[in-house]
């Protein structure tokens, strides 16, 4: 039964991970355009937005 | 932007002139950021294009698309970099584009409150995952102090999550029940209360069963139901905000040393005087002091005819200004102005309406009493039969509680109106929340706006056909530097028989009476009958222009307001279905009379005011009708809040469409339509899927009642109720989808007359 020991934290540990994940998906705002990130990821020609831009001012 | 399926009110397609500076937020980092609403934004290739041209302004540090909220937003650090520029790299592309601030549109708080929720699903979903897991062990044969500790790692993952994710029930719970109200919270927060607290007591005890896994998904369930419910109304309200004009928000004021500035229209005091040029919009009531011209009033109104104004006539807040500047001295910003009154007619109707109950609070009215009595009687059925054993009869009381939690009612209805507010907004009606949808489905009355409404309000030209061609050509050729909407319809039945306009010179217009100018040698006059010479014949049904050139000829255009293409289509389908049709206007008897027969409806009323359409309304009510009214000018608004429900089309002004509960897209009628269609099944799927949710409940709480229900029992039945549920709510898009290919096909081989015929 020692292997509970491991297994039960182990598990409680990844579902953290997602939970926290999901938080900071939330937190960074892409939940806010589901469809603009849909169709994002079939743009293939370029880099989108202009935050990626090299900045040479 | 043709492609688009929606089309804006005209106001948010006007091109922005104001000061960009104060949309700008600054945050304490020193990033500047402005949001715009692009409203022709439609299609995904837009999202590249407009980025890659807006990558051109070096200053930006990132610029990026929302396609869901047709929206850019744009952030900067460097204090010179001019914002209007953004605006004009969108105008390079043809798209028009203005700021918006989006804590005062009401989409910030949405955007919070559905954060807010979305978290507290995350939490519930992650506590309801282990504590699964956790009790599957214990189910499958866990024991003794391997059970204990299973159980108190449950209880320390679930009662923090009770705690947390409960607050959007525990909250509303106790609203319904401190104001003697009952609604479907009040036992969802009873069962996942005393689910969480019975279980930790066994806990405690080192006992056999916990429900912790109950009362964790049962919350993962009801908030998912709620974040729809929450979803589906962010939607409307984000896309109306967008619709908000930003007209007449600064009018300019003639100071005491006769110079004119420019001031912000809420700034407006009694007794200042306006300066109002020809096209504008009047931002405050007032009295003409100086100057001659005519004013459009059918915004307010209804009426289609503009009305000659002098020194001395009266003038509302909202009237387009046609042919002359005018000087306005504002009126006292008392209780008899024309808007003051329409706001509060309208918070009056407002008031009255508020006591609608929702279909789920109705059922909930019912079910709950019935739960709580059920589990009542369980509970004192046991106590009897153990002689006094309250810990066996409190389970069982509980287990009662939990299996017939309104679970699957909390997630059929919200499921239901989802997917029903989607399919309409493909079929160009947008509904603001699931309660509008609800009594849609009991409308059996529709009452009818004109002007704007029925009519697409902009005049045409009657028979072009029968004008020859040379006075139609001089007639466009005057018209050309006029902003007036006859003027308008004149260039337009121009263009359609592909004339050129003849070139007039000198144009002058003459406000109050009409055109002048140069055509070759000839004088041309286009305007009223008295300003041509031209003797009145009395009929005056309609708006006019009479034109002579020279004077050799003399020819008189007459203009209706053009109907939408399917109104008379639309009011016959509406017929076929038993709903009875009416037509409330502000216009005059014999542009009603006339309309109403060009779309066959019997009953019409002309002349209305504000007051009269709402009494109208009331009185109908008061009958025990259910009336969807439609309309859209600022004369509608108290009679759009005082309906069953009501619908406005997206030209309507800010006010109607605010009051309104769906907002229609495009010329056409067939929303209308559609939301009726849509709403009754909505309905009879949602009260379907009570069925199934209260059949389901009725066969497991003799198990429960009994004591033979398990955790295990309780976790399957609540589970497959709700799948249950979804998937039945899920028939409603299948089926309209399929509709919508039949009735595609049916137009191709035009097949609407058969559905017109009697079955």
């Amino acid at each position: 039964m020692n292997i509970l020991l491991i297994l039960i934290p182990a598990a409680l540990l990844l579902g953290g991970v997602g939970l926290l994940a999901f938080m900071w998906s939330l937190r960074s705002r892409q939940y806010e355009d589901l469809e603009g990130a849909a169709n994002r990821i079939l743009f293939d020609d370029e880099k989108p937005g202009v935050e990626n831009r090299p900045k040479t001012f | 932007m043709t492609c688009c399926p929606t089309d804006l009110a005209p106001d948010a397609t006007e091109a922005f002139s104001g000061n960009i500076q104060q949309w700008v937020r600054l945050n304490p980092a020193g990033l500047r950021t402005l949001e715009l609403i692009v409203p022709g934004i439609c299609e995904p290739s837009h999202i590249q294009i407009i980025e890659k041209q807006l990558k051109r302004l070096a200053e930006l540090e990132t610029a990026r698309v929302n396609l869901s909220r047709k929206g850019v937003s744009a952030t900067w650090r460097h204090e010179g970099f001019d914002p209007a520029r953004i605006l004009q790299e969108l105008m390079v592309l043809g798209f028009v584009s203005r700021p918006i601030d989006p804590s005062l549109s009401g989409v910030d708080d949405d955007a919070l409150l559905s954060r807010a929720l979305l978290r507290a699903v995350a939490v519930s979903g992650f506590a309801a995952a282990n504590v699964m897991l956790l009790s599957v062990s214990v189910w499958s044969g866990a024991e003794g102090a391997t059970r204990d500790l299973f159980h108190w790692i449950s209880a320390a993952i679930a009662l923090p999550t009770v705690a947390y994710a409960g607050r959007p029930f525990f909250r509303s719970a106790v609203r319904a029940v401190s104001s003697g109200q009952m609604n479907m919270d009040v036992p969802i927060s009873l069962a996942v209360c005393l689910a969480a607290l019975m279980s930790l007591f066994e806990t405690f005890n080192h006992g056999e069963t916990a429900y912790f896994d109950a009362s964790v998904t049962l919350l993962f369930f009801l908030l998912t139901g709620r974040y729809l419910d929450h979803l589906m109304r962010a939607r409307a309200r984000s896309a109306i905000s967008q619709m908000l004009s930003l007209a007449s928000t600064s009018a300019s004021i003639l100071g005491d040393d006769g110079i004119a500035r420019e001031i912000p229209a809420d700034s407006l005091g009694a007794g200042m005087t306006m300066l109002i040029a020809a096209g504008e919009r009047l931002a405050a009531d007032g009295i003409v002091a100086k100057g001659e011209s005519e004013i459009e009033r059918s915004v307010v109104t209804g009426e289609t005819l503009p009305v000659v104004v002098r020194p001395g006539s009266q003038v509302l807040a909202g009237m387009l200004n046609l042919t002359g500047p005018l000087h306005v001295k504002i009126s006292a910003a008392g209780q008899d102005t024309f808007l003051s009154e329409v706001v509060s007619l309208l918070s009056m109707a407002e008031q009255n309406r508020s006591r609608y109950v929702r279909l789920a609070d109705r059922l909930a009215r019912v079910y709950s009493p019935a739960v709580h009595v059920i589990a009542g009687l369980a509970l004192g059925g046991w106590l009897w039969r153990t002689g006094g054993d309250w810990h066996t009869s409190l389970m069982v009381a509980m287990a009662v509680l939990v299996i017939t939690c309104p679970c699957a009612l909390g997630l059929a209805v919200p499921a239901v109106h989802v997917v029903a507010s989607s399919t309409l907004f493909r079929r160009g009606a947008m509904i603001k929340d699931g309660a509008a949808l609800e009594k849609l489905a009991s409308v059996d009355t529709v009452i009818f706006d004109k002007t704007g409404t029925l009519t697409l309000g902009r005049p045409r030209l009657i028979g072009p056909a029968q004008i020859s061609e040379e006075a139609l050509a001089v007639a466009a050729g005057l018209a050309q530097a006029s902003r007036h909407p006859l003027s308008k319809a004149i260039c337009d039945a121009a263009r359609e028989r592909d004339l050129v306009p003849a070139s007039v010179e000198a144009t002058q217009e003459h406000p109050g009476r009409g055109l002048s100018g140069r055509y070759g040698s000839e004088d041309v006059k286009m305007g009223s009958r008295a300003w041509c010479g031209i003797a009145a014949d009395g009929s005056q049904a309609f708006p006019e222009f009479a034109l002579v050139i020279g004077s050799r000829s003399s020819t008189v255009f007459t203009f209706e307001d053009q109907l939408r293409p399917d109104a008379r289509k639309t009011v016959d389908e509406l017929k076929n279905r038993g709903i009875e049709v009416r037509i409330l206007s502000g216009d005059r008897a014999a542009a009603v009379r006339h309309a109403a027969v060009a779309v066959g409806i019997e009953m019409w009323q002309a002349e209305m005011t504000p007051k009269s359409k709402l009494e109208h309304l009331e009185a109908l009510k008061a009958t025990g009708r259910k009336v969807l009214m439609v309309g859209d000018g600022l004369n509608d608004a108290p009679a759009l809040a005082a309906g069953t429900t009501s619908m406005a089309p997206s030209s309507a002004t800010d006010i109607g469409r605010t009051a309104a509960d769906t907002v229609f897209f495009g010329d056409s009628l067939s929303p209308i339509i559609a939301s009726l269609d849509v709403s009754k099944n909505a309905e009879r799927l949602s009260l379907q899927n009570f069925l199934l949710a209260a059949g389901y409940n009725l066969l497991a709480v003799p198990i429960a009642a009994a004591g033979l229900a398990s955790p295990l029992i309780a976790a399957i039945a609540m589970s497959t109720s709700s799948i249950i549920v979804i998937a039945n709510s899920l028939r409603l898009g299948m089926e309209r989808r399929s509709f919508a290919r039949s009735t595609v096909n049916s137009r191709h081989t035009g097949s609407w007359v058969a559905k017109e015929m009697p079955a």
